[in-house]
């Protein structure tokens, strides 16, 4: 019980916390725009990760410039995807969206390891694999570029917010029809938010790619991402952010010191478990918008 | 012409009410009834055991489903949580010495109280939030499933289900382990064809179109919600043992997963929303299909008529599972069951396409 060990935990779980936060702003772009919860998010940053590792590996492309052709592909598999499953489930009760997002799960689950093989592949972004030591404490150099990279992805999406665009995305997240009434093409605007996810699928493919390798089980971060889309609220980017932290935190520091007396799994109860409280105590999450409902 | 609808004039209100008021309809059943009672008979034993037994079985757990999901309008994705809880209480109970049948009314109480506790904290929510919040609590129950080794007899431990019998019948052979999921699957869809006809069937309608129109006409939607989550959740607890004996016969927890959770909800909604032969057909689309369709790929690829590598066949039941849903959900939303709606109503004025029936 030292505080060391402690401050560890806090630090590399922050870190965590924020490469979730990656997950999770696909997830609210897409929300915030369309109110389409996509369930598929997780498996999308596994394509993403797939594509990476294909353009990187396979075709021996630098690094850097796979990276740019994923996001390329992604942005465009992001708007194919709007435009040819998304857009006719408009109108439709949410429970068949959110099955329809769970078979387009499926269908990616099935397809990136059944074309490119499903053994674990390591994605070498070129980083040095020597913890960072601070003091006597052990950070993972992966996870703090990750954790970087994640804080640097919110804040570009709050400001991507501000330009002319994301303004039209704001409008469109506020109301469909008045949006359409004063010339906004929403339909444009949720492809955009898709695209967008696609891209944010990009940056959270390549480093948790590069953490834990690159197969399917990449698909089950949409766990942790949806704890910290509902904590933070599904609309909310800030929301990602603080939430990626707290969920990261407590999914580190806790299962740090419960893990050894029950024996391993606490990790997912406690992302369970801050799942839950949120929706019993604060269905809307902290920073989310409540809605209100008429009769 | 084939659903001949002349000469059907109700003159009392029993007839008018009856399940199936068109002959041809009682005919369809009274042959579907007849061709599962004689199955054993002219089914061969691999047919029998891993088609027939396990589509019948997942059947009754999308019914129960259907009860929550269709009727009362309450979104679960922690079903395959409540079938769990059944299966390892049955198990449990039977191996501690209680009678089968009594094992199986254990079974469905406890999955009914757990469940009404998943209902319970749910309350407050609905939509995509009680899809999130059933879930967590799939995650829930799965973790204490697994670390509690009293209950799954350690953390990669098999439970193998005891010799049983059920009113004096033994279920060791196929048939009769068959009978018995058909028993189940029966009193399951009885239950649900008739429970639209009853007040309670008609609180949990009002309830699913909108909980506060639903108080607004004096039907307390807390109380019928879990209710609603009773009674689905004992449906659910019996079907679970009853698949953990008929069919597993040996469990464990990763026969529960998050993936059959979504599994039963795609049943659910590919057959039909709250539709009773939807249930049977989607069971049967999701369960049967991939593996059709795997085996027919399978068949290609040993004789070299399609190139494709066992890589990537090991992969397509998934993605055809996927496929499938986004397929029904885009085409035929209302699903299989609409389809088959359409075809009826097709053949009810047959020849006539443009007669109005």
């Amino acid at each position: 019980m030292d505080i060391q060990f402690l401050i560890e935990l806090i630090i590399n779980g922050a870190l965590t916390g924020l490469m979730y936060s990656l997950v999770a702003l696909g997830i609210v772009l897409i929300y915030k725009s369309s109110g389409v919860p996509n369930l598929a998010q997780g498996a999308m940053v596994m394509i993403a990760a797939y594509l990476i590792w294909m353009f990187a590996h396979l075709l021996g492309i630098p690094i850097v410039f796979a990276i740019l052709l994923a996001i390329v592909g992604m942005f465009l598999f992001g708007m194919v995807t709007e435009r040819l499953l998304l857009r006719k489930m408009v109108g439709q009760p949410i429970i068949m969206v959110v099955m329809l997002t769970l078979g387009l799960e499926s269908l990616l689950r099935g397809l990136g390891p059944g074309l490119l093989g499903a053994s674990p592949k390591s994605l070498d972004l070129g980083l040095d694999m020597m913890p960072i030591i601070v003091g006597d404490v052990f950070i993972n150099r992966e996870y703090l570029v990750g954790g970087i990279i994640g804080g640097l992805m919110v804040a570009g999406a709050l400001l991507f917010f501000r330009t002319r665009i994301g303004t039209k995305l704001r409008a469109v997240s506020d109301d469909h029809v008045s949006s359409w009434s004063v010339g906004i093409s929403v339909e444009r605007a949720v492809a955009i938010s898709w695209g967008l996810a696609g891209i944010s699928a990009v940056a959270a493919g390549a480093m948790w790619g590069s953490v834990q390798g690159v197969d399917w089980t990449l698909t089950a971060l949409l766990f942790p991402a949806v704890a910290v889309v509902i904590l933070g609220g599904l609309d909310s980017i800030y929301g990602v952010f603080v939430a990626g932290l707290i969920v990261g935190i407590l999914g580190s520091v806790i299962p740090g010191y419960v893990d050894p007396l029950v024996g391993g799994g606490t990790r997912d109860v406690v992302t369970s478990l801050i799942i839950l409280l949120t929706i019993i105590f604060r269905p809307h999450g902290i920073f989310g918008r409540e809605d209100i409902e008429r009769v | 012409m084939f659903y001949r609808l002349s000469g059907i004039k109700h003159t009392r209100y029993a007839s008018s009410r009856a399940l199936w008021p068109v002959t041809a309809d009682r005919r369809i059943m009274q042959l579907l009834v007849a061709l599962a009672l004689l199955a054993p008979f002219f089914l061969s034993d691999l047919y029998l055991t891993s088609y027939m037994l396990p589509w019948l079985i997942w059947t009754a757990a999308a019914l129960s489903l259907t009860l929550l999901m269709g009727m009362a309008g309450q979104l679960h994705f922690g079903f395959a949580a409540v079938l769990a809880i059944g299966a390892y209480t049955s198990i449990h109970l039977t191996r501690a010495g209680v009678p089968f049948e009594f094992a199986l009314l254990g079974a469905g109480l406890m999955s009914a109280f757990i469940g009404v506790i998943f209902g319970a904290a749910a309350l407050r929510v609905k939509g995509l939030y009680l899809v999130m919040a059933t879930l967590a609590m799939q995650y829930l129950v799965e973790w204490v499933i697994i670390n509690v080794p009293a209950i799954s007899g350690g953390a990669q431990a098999t439970l193998s289900t005891p010799d049983v019998t059920f009113l004096f019948m033994p279920l060791q052979s196929d048939a009769s382990l068959y009978y018995m999921a058909l028993l189940w699957t029966v009193v399951v869809t009885l239950l649900l064809l008739n429970i639209k006809r009853t007040s309670f069937g008609r609180a949990l309608v009002a309830v699913r179109d909108k909980d506060f129109a639903a108080a607004v006409i004096g039907v307390d939607p807390v109380r019928y919600k879990l209710l609603a989550f009773f009674a689905a959740s004992f449906l659910g607890g019996v079907t679970g043992a009853i698949l953990a004996f008929c069919y597993y016969q040996a469990v464990t927890p990763e026969q529960f997963g998050f993936n059959v959770s979504i599994q039963l909800v795609a049943m659910v909604l590919v057959g039909g929303l709250g539709s009773v032969i939807g249930a049977y057909l989607g069971a049967g689309f999701v369960l049967l299909l991939p593996i059709v369709l795997t085996n027919v790929l399978a068949f290609l690829a040993t004789y070299e008529w399609i190139p494709i590598s066992f890589n990537l066949i090991a992969h397509i039941p998934l993605m055809v599972y996927g496929a499938l849903i986004i397929g029904v959900l885009l085409y035929e939303p209302l699903g299989l069951a609409k389809i088959y709606d359409n075809l009826r109503k097709y053949f009810v004025v047959w020849p006539f396409r443009h007669t109005q029936s």
